[in-house]
């Protein structure tokens, strides 16, 4: 085996692995530590994620917003950037997808569910093109301006529902009314809630990959997220391209909001994401921003996310559990000179293994 | 305007000191962390901990300085964490901090549900307070309280006037140009990340030990954060750090009170301002904040 090749090898297998299993290892002894027994809890989670009865198709469906998100997130780490902002991005789109899903009575849905869910894109286009472009014009740093929009995307969903314009006027709980019918998206296998969502966020993954690799706006991402120095001798606008990077992704995350509105809750309670736009860091992180790794990292998101509930009501071990083995996934795969370290490997993969390129100089204003 | 009327001035004041506790003990870990160049949005999680860490050592030695004292040595271990992974291992400090705050929630959740949810055991009751006789409705403050109002002047004096802050300031702007002169960056910058787990420990140990004597799940509720905000706005300073944490604490105190009165007004808009108002300084359209050169860049000696 060529030097190269194992060095891919170890990048894309060796490492990702590594970190799930020493995530889990950490998390069992976290388990042995308050007293449980961590083959139990984790039989609990294996079970309450594979093999309970319709336990399968509903991690499916919690995969369905990871596989979004996840390619919103790695989409931004290709351009250098760092889409904290992915869960507020996620509430525009549902805001917007419920906005489209129950004000055109009477369109049949072949029409109006792709309308709701172009409108969720576009929330979140907008949610996300603003940081893009403080960053481009002002060199506002994305992490703040992103994180600071996820909490007043918060305070606004709840100024709309919690007794606002949008708040369901027959309901004492804060939340808005059911979409119409017509704009819920079909159930593919019935008896199960799993919906069509599944088979749009299957095919956004190469949608995305030849965005990536195939296309202009591809290479300027990828040029600008390797060298914004180079990308502008180029003749690269750059400024342009991280304002695109950043819409595309929010569009991404947005798209993934409207897609849970119309094909799971169908209304938006007070307590809508529960952090799939946070998780969302870890499961592009895991796939080390390739869109095609997004799949099985969302896959065990989702399975982590829908098996954790059954563990806790099976064992007693609180369902926080799958934080600490998140944490320690997202360690080891952000920190390979630490796995080296820890597990007494020579040959430091040098280039390949970087997973945000992200270039933390200032974007200069361009003139 | 009856709402004006029941508008207890000086009780709003103290109510707004109060609830800044934590905004300003985190907001002045994180000039530190930042000041030396480590960005830190691990507040939230360093918070969390330690309020948790605080409350359950209370819990079992009955003690609630020693509870005080946990909460600060835990926020240190759980920074020492963020500097060795970001300092040592050169994780991108943004993932790191990010590390960090999933963590706090799994650690907390998972002990909080096996020791403190399902046991008998009952609160530890709060810290000692000043009682303001001499004030209407005569409100208590906590010791918390008045230790983050004295350590504003002491951190602002070590980071401007001692050899170590001119040290730290150093390493945040041009930590290269601070090793020729013989400064060890590495040094200077983990003291600094740790100190500043002392400072947020601190913060953290006021929602359990003195605001309420409990724990409850996430309890943080995102203060870290507007922590966060509050040193941006502060323009990386400490005394910045605390007037934006009052305006932000004025600002959601305001909000309450407008909430319990039952004037019809979108309270969630008071909400927003401290992260608006972060966005607007960091955009530069009302007097330009600008971070510290060097910060978030990891330094890797040659």
């Amino acid at each position: 085996m060529s030097r190269a090749l194992r060095q891919r090898l170890f990048a894309a297998v060796f490492i990702p692995v590594i970190s799930v299993a020493s995530g889990f290892v950490v998390a069992g002894l976290a388990v042995v530590v308050t007293g449980s027994d961590p083959i139990a809890a984790f039989t609990a989670l294996f079970q309450g994620a594979f093999t309970n009865p319709r336990a399968f198709p509903e991690t499916l469906v919690a995969m369905i917003p990871y596989i979004f998100l996840g390619l919103a997130v790695a989409l931004g780490f290709r351009a250098g950037l760092f889409n904290i902002g992915a869960e507020g991005q996620f509430y525009l789109g549902a805001i917007f997808g419920v906005l489209a899903g129950n004000s055109l009575h009477g369109v049949p849905g072949i029409v109006q569910i792709p309308l709701a869910l172009a409108f969720g894109m576009l929330g979140g286009f907008i949610w996300a093109a603003v940081p893009g472009l403080l960053k481009a014009r002002f060199g506002a740093h994305e992490v703040i301006t992103t994180i600071m929009l996820n909490y007043i995307a918060f305070q606004l969903t709840d100024f709309l529902i919690n007794k606002g314009p949008m708040s369901d006027k027959h309901s004492t709980a804060p939340r808005t009314p059911f979409i119409d019918p017509g704009a819920q998206l079909p159930i593919i296998i019935s008896g199960t809630r799993l919906h069509l969502g599944l088979i749009l966020a299957l095919l956004a993954v190469p949608i995305v990959w030849f965005l990536v690799q195939r296309t202009t706006i591809g290479f300027r991402i990828r040029m600008v997220g390797f060298s914004q120095g180079a990308a502008r001798a180029a003749g690269i606008s750059v400024a342009w391209t991280l304002v695109i990077t950043m819409g595309i992704s929010g569009a991404l995350a947005g798209l993934a909001g409207a897609d849970e509105i119309l094909g799971v809750s169908h209304y938006m309670p007070s307590s809508f994401s529960v952090g799939y736009g946070f998780d969302s860091i870890a499961v592009a992180l895991l796939a080390r921003s390739n869109p095609w790794a997004i799949l099985p990292s969302a896959f065990l998101f989702g399975a982590m996310r829908n098996g954790a509930a059954f563990m806790q009501f099976q064992t007693q071990v609180s369902s926080d559990l799958i934080s600490i083995v998140q944490a320690i996934v997202i360690m080891f795969v952000a920190a390979p000179v630490m796995v080296r370290w820890i597990f007494r490997l020579r040959e430091v993969p040098v280039g390949g293994i970087q997973i945000t390129q992200r270039e933390t100089a200032g974007v200069t204003r361009e003139t | 305007m009856d709402f004006l009327g029941h508008l207890d001035i000086a009780g709003f004041v103290v109510a707004t000191l109060i609830a800044a506790t934590p905004l300003v003990l985190a907001g002045m870990g994180g000039v530190m962390s930042e000041r030396s160049g480590v960005v830190n949005i691990a507040l939230e999680g360093i918070m969390l901990t330690s309020a948790f860490a605080g409350y359950a050592a209370a819990v079992a030695t009955h003690n609630l300085w020693l509870g005080v004292l946990v909460a600060i040595i835990a926020g240190m271990l759980i920074a020492a964490l963020h500097a060795l992974l970001s300092i040592q291992f050169l994780v991108d400090q943004i993932v790191s901090g990010t590390v960090i705050n999933i963590l706090a929630v799994g650690i907390t959740g998972s002990f909080y549900r096996t020791y403190i949810q399902n046991s008998s055991l009952g609160g530890t009751g709060v810290l000692p307070a000043l009682h303001l006789t001499f004030l209407p409705n005569a409100p208590f403050i906590g010791v918390i309280t008045l230790a983050a109002l004295a350590l504003i002047p002491i951190v602002h004096f070590v980071l401007f006037n001692t050899v170590f802050g001119l040290r730290t300031r150093a390493c945040g702007e041009h930590p290269l140009a601070a090793e020729t002169a013989g400064i060890n960056v590495y040094l200077v910058r983990y003291s600094n990340v740790i100190l500043s787990g002392a400072l947020a420990g601190l913060g953290g140990a006021y929602f359990t030990l003195q605001q309420i004597g409990n724990f409850l799940p996430n309890m943080t509720g995102g203060r870290g954060f507007i922590a966060l905000a509050a040193m941006i706005f502060g323009r990386w300073t400490p005394v910045g750090a605390f007037g934006a944490s009052l305006l932000f604490a004025g600002a959601d105190a305001f909000s309450g009170r407008l909430q319990i009165s039952g004037v019809n007004f979108p309270y969630q808009i008071l909400g927003m301002l401290p992260y608006v108002l972060t966005i607007i300084v960091v955009a530069g359209a009302v007097g330009r904040a600008v971070a510290p050169a060097a910060d978030g860049k990891p330094y890797k000696k040659s």
